[in-house]
């Protein structure tokens, strides 16, 4: 199983960064993530996508990805560079979508509490974040059972796709 | 112990007695449906899977709503992307521009969602479905896909939040008032992952058009979908409509429920949803300074049914929009769109200056019809005001129910009814 760990420097949001946020609608028309990710919070912090070195941790507060249902965003979550999100919570649609392309989420309490731009160590199977240079570790809530197991397929569709190939149709 | 109406949904379809929060299920579901944006993602790229077929070409319904009638030559090629996917797939549900809807007000309207089912649509506000006691869940595009391969997804059972609606909503306090008070007393993340069920004697004042609108919101403060027990009400609008059986479940009187909030709706004022966030709510006092709008919108999946355009002409009857706003009207579906010419509505928005648009979610979503420019600020009866929603990051959104909105055309500052002489 992968070990779903990450190291990174952190790039920080607040609460309730919505998902017109993160992708407004006019690029809804866009689908992979080399067309999405060169958008990501482009109204609000123009320029930030270009600066999100890739495998970079992104932390949030509060009810992250709140509003649509739009998978776009996890998406262009992924395609400007950052191979996980922590967030205080998450919103029910965002935490599912990001599952379920395979991209990692880790509820972390405390996640206001990582100070900008630190370089962390994300484990999200033991749910635990830690700040690399002043060794301070973050408890999280572990990722387990099916939605660990989706990710460990590599998203929902390649789970489905191994259900398919084992019952043999 | 007892069981709420999502927990006997959710057992039902999951071949199980008795489900508890917490749990992770698969259950079958009933009907499936997507608008291009989520469909076209969905289908990217997924072409090979595709050959499988889908579960059921009678329980999925494609409803292109967002973009149409097509905003630029981009959304033109996924239109046709998921048209000849719908025609590929034989689907029997497809909607085309000039017998469409806004997905939310066409698939009850269409008979498409019967109590008791398990309704699964690629987009946040399906939750609007649970007005007619289905359990009505808003979905990404993975797992659209999913669903529509195999017919069933994955949920974890969610707690239920009761909310008690009390007494007889008072002149020009609608619906949109209720839940807009609610994600003021919830905010925005306040319920997530839970189920909204609303239940009280205030319900027998709520038409079918009236509960749509308060369930429409449930995502708003983050529920995974809201429900309302079918009563005489749900079961008129659903004779002779609805194309399968339903299934009546109430909740039992020992069901177990996270938290309970009491609303009485008879003391209730106009509510006001101020920039940037639906959660930001406050009473329309009249008091204090005036709030100057450039635009009015009426319409969208909250507010666009019939009920609201009768309301909103019945305070435009022989207005005039004031000189400086700008006001559009869309009817929800096709079929609103008729009723309400019918009625002569359109008459009076023509002539009290509005412009009256085709079904679409286009200026809702700040994708077309209806942008703000910068320092531009709007009232609109759409369910999210977040900064940029409706256009210009620096335009500002307002929401409110109709009677408001409508008295904001006349006035040019957000009024109430009462001040539309």
């Amino acid at each position: 199983m992968d070990s779903f760990c990450f190291t990174g420097k952190s790039i920080h949001f607040g609460n309730d960064v919505d998902t017109d946020a993160i992708l407004p609608a006019r690029y809804l028309s866009l689908s992979t993530q080399e067309e999405l990710g060169p958008h990501f919070m482009e109204d609000l912090s123009p320029g930030l996508a270009a600066q999100v070195a890739p495998g970079s941790i992104l932390v949030a507060g509060e009810n992250f990805g709140c509003g649509s249902s739009r998978e776009h965003a996890p998406v262009a979550v992924r395609g400007s560079g950052f191979a996980c999100v922590v967030a205080a919570s998450f919103s029910r649609l965002f935490y599912r979508n990001a599952i379920n392309i395979g991209l990692p989420v880790l509820v972390v309490k405390d996640a206001l509490q990582i100070p900008e731009d630190s370089l962390l160590t994300v484990d999200c199977v033991k749910g635990i974040v830690r700040d690399m240079e002043t060794g301070k570790e973050y408890i999280g809530t572990p990722l387990t059972g099916f939605m660990l197991e989706i990710l460990s397929s590599g998203g929902l569709i390649a789970h489905l796709e191994k259900r398919l190939e084992s019952v043999g149709k | 112990m007892g069981m709420t109406i999502t927990e006997k949904i959710l057992a039902a379809h999951s071949g199980r007695d008795r489900v508890a929060p917490g749990e992770f299920l698969m259950p079958k579901i009933d009907m499936l449906f997507g608008n291009e944006l989520g469909t076209s993602l969905s289908i990217q790229g997924r072409e090979h899977l595709l050959e499988r077929g889908v579960f059921d070409p009678g329980r999925v319904a494609i409803i292109p709503d967002h973009f149409t009638p097509n905003k630029d030559i981009v959304a033109a090629e996924m239109c046709k992307k998921v048209r000849n996917f719908a025609k590929s797939q034989q689907l029997e549900h497809y909607y085309e521009v000039g017998r469409m809807g806004i997905e939310h007000v066409l698939m009850h309207e269409k008979g498409l969602i019967s109590a008791g089912e398990i309704v699964v649509g690629a987009d946040s506000h399906t939750c609007t479905h649970g007005a007619l006691g289905a359990l009505a869940l808003g979905v990404g595009s993975t797992d659209f896909f999913y669903a529509l391969l195999t017919g069933e997804l994955w949920v974890m059972v969610p707690e239920t939040i009761r909310i008690v609606l009390t007494g007889k909503p008072g002149r020009w306090v609608t619906s949109k008032d209720i839940i807009l008070h609610l994600a003021g007393l919830l905010g925005i993340g306040g319920a997530n992952y839970k189920v909204l069920e609303f239940c009280g004697d205030a319900l027998s004042y709520l038409s079918m058009d009236a509960r749509f609108t308060l369930c429409n919101m449930a995502v708003e403060v983050g529920a995974k979908s809201a429900v309302i027990a079918p009563d005489e009400i749900t079961l008129r609008y659903l004779e002779g409509r609805a194309l399968r059986p339903w299934n009546i479940y109430q909740s039992d009187p020992d069901a177990v429920y996270c938290r309970t909030i009491e609303i009485d709706v008879a003391s209730l004022g106009l509510q006001i949803a101020y920039p940037h966030s639906p959660g930001n709510v406050k009473s329309l006092t009249g008091d204090g300074e005036k709030i100057p709008v450039d635009q009015v919108f009426v319409g969208g999946c909250t507010n666009g049914r019939l009920e609201d355009l009768r309301i909103a002409a019945e305070i435009l009857r022989g207005k005039s929009v004031h000189p400086d706003v700008r006001m559009i009207i869309s009817p929800g579906s096709q079929e609103v769109y008729l009723q309400a010419m019918e009625e002569g509505l359109f008459k009076v928005f023509v002539e009290a200056g509005a412009v009256v648009n085709t079904p679409s979610c286009g200026a809702c979503i700040g994708g077309h019809s209806g942008l703000l420019a910068s320092g531009e600020r709007c009232i609109s009866t759409t369910n999210r005001n977040f900064k940029g929603r409706m256009g210009h990051v620096d335009s500002e959104v307002y929401l409110s129910g109709v009677p408001v909105a409508a008295a904001s055309a006349v006035m040019g500052y957000i009024a109430s009814p009462a001040e539309v002489q």
